[in-house]
């Protein structure tokens, strides 16, 4: 290169020295402009690309259809717990309350932030009933925790512990109840809440028997109080754009859904009364009112067994078809308001889990709607923990739907024959996809999207905070008591559930085929 | 480290084409990064399993950090790449990307007996193209040529004036 050769050079060297002492300053300066045009038209590629098909699917306007609205306002709400374990924690934290011990956990996850921006539904946790002393201390330290979510203040009030829960409801301080128990509970003491007076919050499954349910289902439609089952699942933004893709018919005609549950650990398989270092849990007669524990099941000597595995006998529950399908069918049933089948088969064994169970650890159950012209179908196994998603079918594309969603576009799809073969759609990936993160709708277009999105890890990309779904369905509740309104999960869709599950229950300890008389109300 | 601008032509000519090709890269990595609103570099941050998991976990956990890293890791690869390429602070730039590919490599590290949920897009053993990349990088530190080819000429030469 030219070497400098100080001042002694004529000036007209000297300006053309200078002007290469520029161009050679600027060099980058073109590639910058490369670099820029190339980003432009990258850009503009893929925007192109991707609103064509949101367009040509007619989806623009579902894009941004995710905003929560606020908490509706009203006075202070006074709310019993009736039931204080796992489950109850979780909803006490949906309602702005948690155990110092779990704050601790929640920071530890780095989640307690999403936890202290929840919104502040101006509640207080007043009354704990549980039949088990640790549990209910449990609830008390809970309920009396001093920092709440959504910067709310603790209400002052003092929160009392009921033996009974007779005892809770005929307190009149209490406005409305959350329902926690282990699910043979469930149908008499909903009964007995509205019967009290008050708004409830029940836990799935709804009932245990036909006669259960329907007493139920007429105390709950005869007063005029709330009633919320626990199915927060559906409060996922993603299940209301899904709603919006099954109604503009971007799957084609569904004729089967695929609903599964896969898992294979012990905790899974609810046998959950060891600790994580294999010690028993607490508990014994002297901490837990086992007569009342038991209820009007029949009289049992005291077991940790039945205690903390109690869905594992059909005496206390119906087993993945109250645990488990009940999630899958309301999610089935908010979306295509599917009902009551006409009939039910299931069948199923205990194969894997050969303790003193009842309840199969594999079972399938088929559910025919003929006048939707659709099979729901419920596969489940407790041993094995292959993802098998939950897939709703149509002629023209496949909507794969959890915590995300997927569309992707059937190979012999009527409706997008063209699209396929042009290559604009490719049936071997998903088509369309949303991510609970964004909750924006994307045409999938990148490999590195493709990738992701089919296994379901665009979740851990947070654009925003993310909301506990429970929290939501809580506060529909209780938005509902404040301003009237349905809940999504109201006595009817419960009623629909209950005798739904009623029906593949009563198939598989029958073992046969059976219907519902819609005339007579009842299974046959 | 003397600033030598006495490269010959074809020394100088790669160098600055090395230093083009990972300016362009490490930019569109930033740009790439800003155009998509929901990136959160929490996705990788999670994948960390070797030497600096704790700090990436540290990261994770914490709103305010989270974001603060995600602002500089988007602005510092844009201003790398920016530096690189029109040879603006051309030593400072090649030394921070290589801090900053050096951080990447450590936190998802080719390592035997270290599995990652997101397979690698080649076949690496300890060494991966990240790695290389900072390499590259440093070599560019050691032999600058923003001096020569680029707007450090300028700076040079207003320092030059003053004096």
């Amino acid at each position: 290169m030219d070497k400098d050769k100080g001042q002694t050079q004529q000036p007209e060297k000297k300006y053309s020295q200078s002007r290469r002492t520029m161009l050679k300053a600027l060099a980058g300066i073109p590639v910058l402009g490369i670099f820029a045009y190339e980003v432009m038209q990258k850009n503009s590629y893929y925007k192109k690309n991707e609103f064509n098909l949101i367009k040509e699917l007619g989806l623009e306007d579902i894009q941004s259809a995710t905003k929560i609205s606020s908490a509706a306002k009203g006075d202070l709400l006074r709310i019993g717990i009736i039931g204080f374990g796992n489950r109850a924690a979780q909803l006490a934290s949906g309602l702005g309350f948690l155990h110092p011990l779990n704050m601790e956990n929640q920071r530890n996850n780095g989640r307690l932030n999403d936890w202290l921006t929840q919104e502040n539904l101006n509640v207080a946790i007043t009354g704990i009933c549980d039949v088990f002393d640790l549990n209910a201390e449990k609830g008390l330290a809970t309920a009396k925790n001093e920092v709440l979510a959504g910067g709310a203040k603790p209400s002052g009030l003092p929160v009392k512990r009921y033996r009974t829960y007779q005892e809770l409801l005929a307190d009149d301080s209490i406005d409305a109840v959350v329902v926690a128990t282990p699910d043979h509970h469930h149908a008499r003491i909903t009964t007995d809440v509205v019967k009290a007076g008050k708004h409830v919050y029940c836990e799935k499954s709804i009932a245990l028997n036909e006669d259960e349910l329907h007493e139920v289902y007429n105390a709950v439609k005869n007063s005029d109080k709330v009633f919320q089952l626990g199915h927060q699942i559906t409060q996922n933004v993603v299940f209301q754009q899904a709603k919006e893709i099954v109604k503009r018919d971007i799957l084609g005609k569904i004729t089967l859904i695929e609903s599964t549950v896969n898992r294979n650990s012990t905790s899974g398989a609810w046998i959950r009364h060891l600790d994580s270092k294999g010690n028993p849990k607490p508990g014994d007669l002297n901490s837990i009112d086992w007569e009342q524990w038991l209820g009007n099941r029949p009289k049992m000597p005291f077991s940790t067994d039945r205690f903390y595995n109690w869905t594992k006998f059909f005496d206390y529950d119906t087993g993945m078809l109250g645990q488990l399908f009940s999630h899958e069918y309301d999610a089935v049933n908010q979306l295509l308001r599917i009902g009551i089948p006409k009939s039910v088969v299931s069948s199923g064994g205990i194969y894997y889990w050969k303790d003193d169970r009842d309840i199969p650890d594999t079972l399938h159950s088929v559910f025919e709607y003929p006048d939707r012209d659709l099979t729901l179908l419920f596969s489940a196994t407790l041993a094995n923990s292959r993802s098998r998603g939950r897939v709703f079918m149509g002629h023209d594309a496949s909507m794969e739907l959890s915590g995300s969603m997927s569309i992707t576009a059937n190979y012999d799809s009527t409706k997008y024959k063209q699209q396929i073969e042009s290559g604009n759609i490719d049936t071997n990936s998903p088509m369309l996809s949303i991510s609970p993160g964004s909750g924006d709708i994307d045409a999938v277009s990148s490999a590195t999207e493709k990738y992701y999105s089919s296994r379901g890890l665009t979740s851990t990309v947070v654009n925003g905070r993310s909301i506990d779904v429970t929290h939501l369905h809580l506060k529909e509740w209780i938005d509902c008591i404040r301003n009237g309104g349905e809940t999504s999960d109201n006595i009817d869709r419960a009623f629909e559930e209950g005798i739904t599950i009623l029906m593949a229950h009563k198939s598989y300890v029958e073992k046969r085929r059976v219907e519902w008389d819609p005339i007579q109300q009842k299974i046959v | 480290m003397t600033k030598n601008k006495n490269f010959n032509n074809i020394q100088l000519t790669t160098l600055v084409v090395l230093r083009f090709l990972i300016g362009w890269h490490l930019l569109f990595e930033g740009i790439s990064k800003l155009l998509s609103p929901g990136w959160s570099s929490a996705g990788f941050l999670r994948e960390s399993q070797w030497i600096m998991s704790d700090i990436a976990k540290w990261i994770i956990s914490n709103d305010g950090v989270l974001n603060t890293v995600d602002f500089l890791n988007t602005w510092g690869l844009i201003a790398i790449g920016l530096g690189l390429i029109v040879g603006l602070c051309t030593r400072t730039a090649a030394i921070s990307g290589a801090l900053l590919l050096l951080i990447y490599y450590f936190n998802n590290a080719p390592i035997t007996g270290i599995e990652y949920s997101v397979p690698s897009e080649g076949n690496y053993l300890i060494i991966s193209k990240t790695l290389i990349e900072a390499a590259a990088l440093i070599v560019l530190a050691v032999f600058p040529t923003g001096s020569v080819i680029g707007l450090d000429v300028l700076i040079d030469r207003f320092k030059n004036r003053k004096k």
